[in-house]
């Protein structure tokens, strides 16, 4: 019975979109405390289910109670615990951000029901067992946020807006075409299910051909390397507060498929796909890297990082040890904190200075040093600086490859590391210490309050404290991460608690 | 049958693909509309085509005989239906609302936001 509680994720974002279409038309104050209940309903419900899983192990839902193969069962093991939690903490606080960060055109545009219904698609991928199931969510998912990357209506986030719909658009349709491949050989549409018939198959050259059309869909949404060219295209042209949920959210529902797909159903056995996987994320990390360091627009160095710190994750699912996998779902959640984090601090310089541009930007430790201590502490964590929460994310992710005789990957990846740390250091030259006469002079916080400019940087201090305790206590958060993986990679506890097959 | 289906659908995806890489907006869309039909007639021929014979026990067994109809795949085409109607919609009023706004409907034209721009 106490599994019920996992179709909580999904259910409460659309109850508070439809609450908040509702009150739509009274003041904007009645639909701001509507959706900042319904983020904190939310993170309450994911926290008590990462509690319940940490007793439990798993949590199962059959829903309509039409049992494993037939109907669709939702599922909350310790990878989706963790997610869940993660993204309703940054949903959370975009919340917040939203606050001070979204003009009032785009609230009366229904922003706040268009990020309930995206956080009902991003939670509901996290929970379902059923790979049609999966592509549902991922439309949902992808519905609102066409809405929110087009929404308000400039030039710009029309250009930005085509090619994220297009490209998603695509590779949705692969994704499907997989789905009825899948269907139409093993029979099953349930995901350990299918783990089940493929473990049993021999067929290679059809089981290869399905993954790689899986992991084309997968690596166009979580920006994998030949297919990543829309993501620093699009996500800067919307509004800050939109683009940090981007950047935090949606790409990491693409690994976490990657990492549920390529553990749960196609594993080990198929041993050229995990190494095309290792191949494909040195060069995601090399190009984003490299990418991001000519770029002078902080909003698409950041971009660029996100892609760059992608491989970091899907190298640790292509070693496939259980270190490397733990490594790589500590990396997941250290990353989506601290990208969302940067984004904010972005969002604040913006508002500061009134611009992206590193030219234009200047002199912001000088008179705002809070607002540069906010930002080196996860710009530090991004490139990996004891003691932060990067450190050991990366310290784990090369220990591993080495663990694994990967010496190059893992060189590589330490490589990168610099890399990151010198796109870092630029933005904080640029636009924290430089000397600029032409910045904007900043009589913009004068008029504000104490309390004004709190609920401003809440959003963000609350993002580097779990960063400052991630970095400080890693020991908790690896050894969750560590039974995420011992799970993932044991098949038989999944068909065991989900189909009842010893 | 299946044949001609899986003929119908590779034509449908390379006229897709085809339409997908062309400059024009419009042309696009067209692609998008053609993949999406192209993936649903692939879910239609592997969910076995068999006339006559619906996935119904007789009174008189208690098991359904093969072979048989199976009744999933077209539960699974309509809402991919479903669902590609609605975004391919969305795309539509997207593309329109951006061909007003920038005034031009080739592809090659919107590339302002990948431009680099080394000063503002």
């Amino acid at each position: 019975m106490i599994s019920n509680v996992i179709s909580l994720p999904i259910i409460l974002p659309l109850f508070f979109a439809i609450l908040t279409i509702a009150f739509h038309s009274k003041s904007k104050k009645i639909i701001r405390t509507i959706n900042l209940i319904g983020a904190i309903s939310l993170l309450a419900s994911s926290i008590w289910i990462i509690v319940l899983v940490y007793d439990y192990k798993i949590l199962t839902l059959y829903v309509g109670s039409w049992l494993a193969p037939f109907g669709i069962a939702l599922m909350a093991d310790f990878l989706s615990s963790a997610m869940l939690l993660i993204s309703s903490i940054i949903f959370f606080t975009t919340s917040i951000y939203s606050l001070n960060f979204i003009d009032e055109e785009r609230e009366k545009l229904f922003y706040y029901p268009m990020l309930q219904i995206l956080m009902m698609g991003v939670n509901g991928s996290f929970l379902t067992n059923d790979i049609f199931n999966l592509y549902v969510w991922y439309e949902v998912m992808l519905i609102s946020s066409f809405v929110l990357i087009s929404l308000g209506g400039t030039k710009e986030q029309f250009e930005g807006g085509i090619k994220y719909v297009t490209i998603n658009l695509l590779a949705s349709t692969f994704f499907l075409v997989s789905i009825a491949f899948i269907y139409g050989i093993y029979g099953s549409l349930n995901m350990t299910d299918i783990a089940f018939k493929v473990k049993s198959s021999d067929n290679d050259f059809l089981n290869y051909s399905i993954s790689f059309l899986l992991l084309t869909s997968f690596g166009v949404k979580s920006a994998l390397f030949p297919l990543f060219f829309w993501l620093p295209a699009s996500y800067h042209v919307a509004p800050i507060s939109i683009s940090s949920i981007f950047a935090g959210l949606l790409t990491k529902v693409g690994v976490y498929s990657i990492i549920r797909v390529f553990t749960l159903i196609f594993n080990a056995k198929l041993d050229i796909l995990f190494s095309t996987i290792i191949l494909l994320s040195a060069l995601t990390m090399l190009i984003g890297v490299f990418g991001a360091a000519s770029q002078m627009d902080i909003r698409r160095i950041l971009s660029f990082h996100i892609i760059s710190q992608i491989g970091y994750m899907t190298i640790g699912l292509g070693i496939l040890t259980q270190l490397s996998l733990a490594a790589a779902i500590f990396y997941v959640i250290h990353h989506i904190i601290v990208k969302t984090n940067l984004f904010y601090v972005a969002g604040i310089v913006d508002k500061l200075q009134n611009n992206f541009h590193l030219r234009k930007l200047g002199y912001i430790y000088k008179n705002h040093p809070m607002i540069g201590l906010l930002f080196l502490i996860p710009a530090f964590s991004l490139a990996g600086i004891p003691p932060l929460s990067g450190f050991w994310a990366k310290f784990l992710i090369i220990k591993s490859a080495f663990n694994a005789n990967y010496y190059f990957y893992g060189s590589i990846a330490l490589f990168v590391g610099i890399l990151t740390l010198f796109s870092m250091i630029k933005i904080w030259n640029e636009a924290f210490w430089k000397k600029n006469s032409q910045a904007l002079s900043e009589d913009y916080c004068l008029s504000l309050s104490y309390t004004q400019k709190f609920i401003i940087l809440l959003p963000s201090i609350i993002l580097a404290a779990i960063t400052l305790l991630i970095g400080l206590f890693p020991d908790f958060f690896f050894k969750f991460a560590d039974e995420a993986s011992r799970q993932l990679l044991n098949q038989n506890f999944y068909f065991e608690k989900i189909l009842g097959k010893l | 049958m299946n044949l001609l289906l899986a003929l119908i659908s590779s034509v449908l995806f390379g006229t897709g693909v085809y339409m997908l890489l062309r400059r024009s907006l419009v042309k696009v869309i067209i692609g998008l509309a053609l993949l999406s039909h192209a993936a649903n007639l692939i879910i239609f021929t592997i969910g076995r085509n068999i006339k006559g014979k619906p996935a119904f026990i007789d009174k008189a067994s208690s098991s359904i005989t093969e072979p048989f109809a199976d009744p999933l795949p077209q539960a699974l085409i309509l809402t991919a239906i479903v669902i590609s109607f609605g975004a391919i919609a969305y795309a539509i009023v997207l593309y329109k609302r951006a061909y007003q706004i920038t005034q031009t409907e080739d592809m090659d034209c919107l590339i302002s936001t990948d431009e680099f721009k080394e000063e503002v």
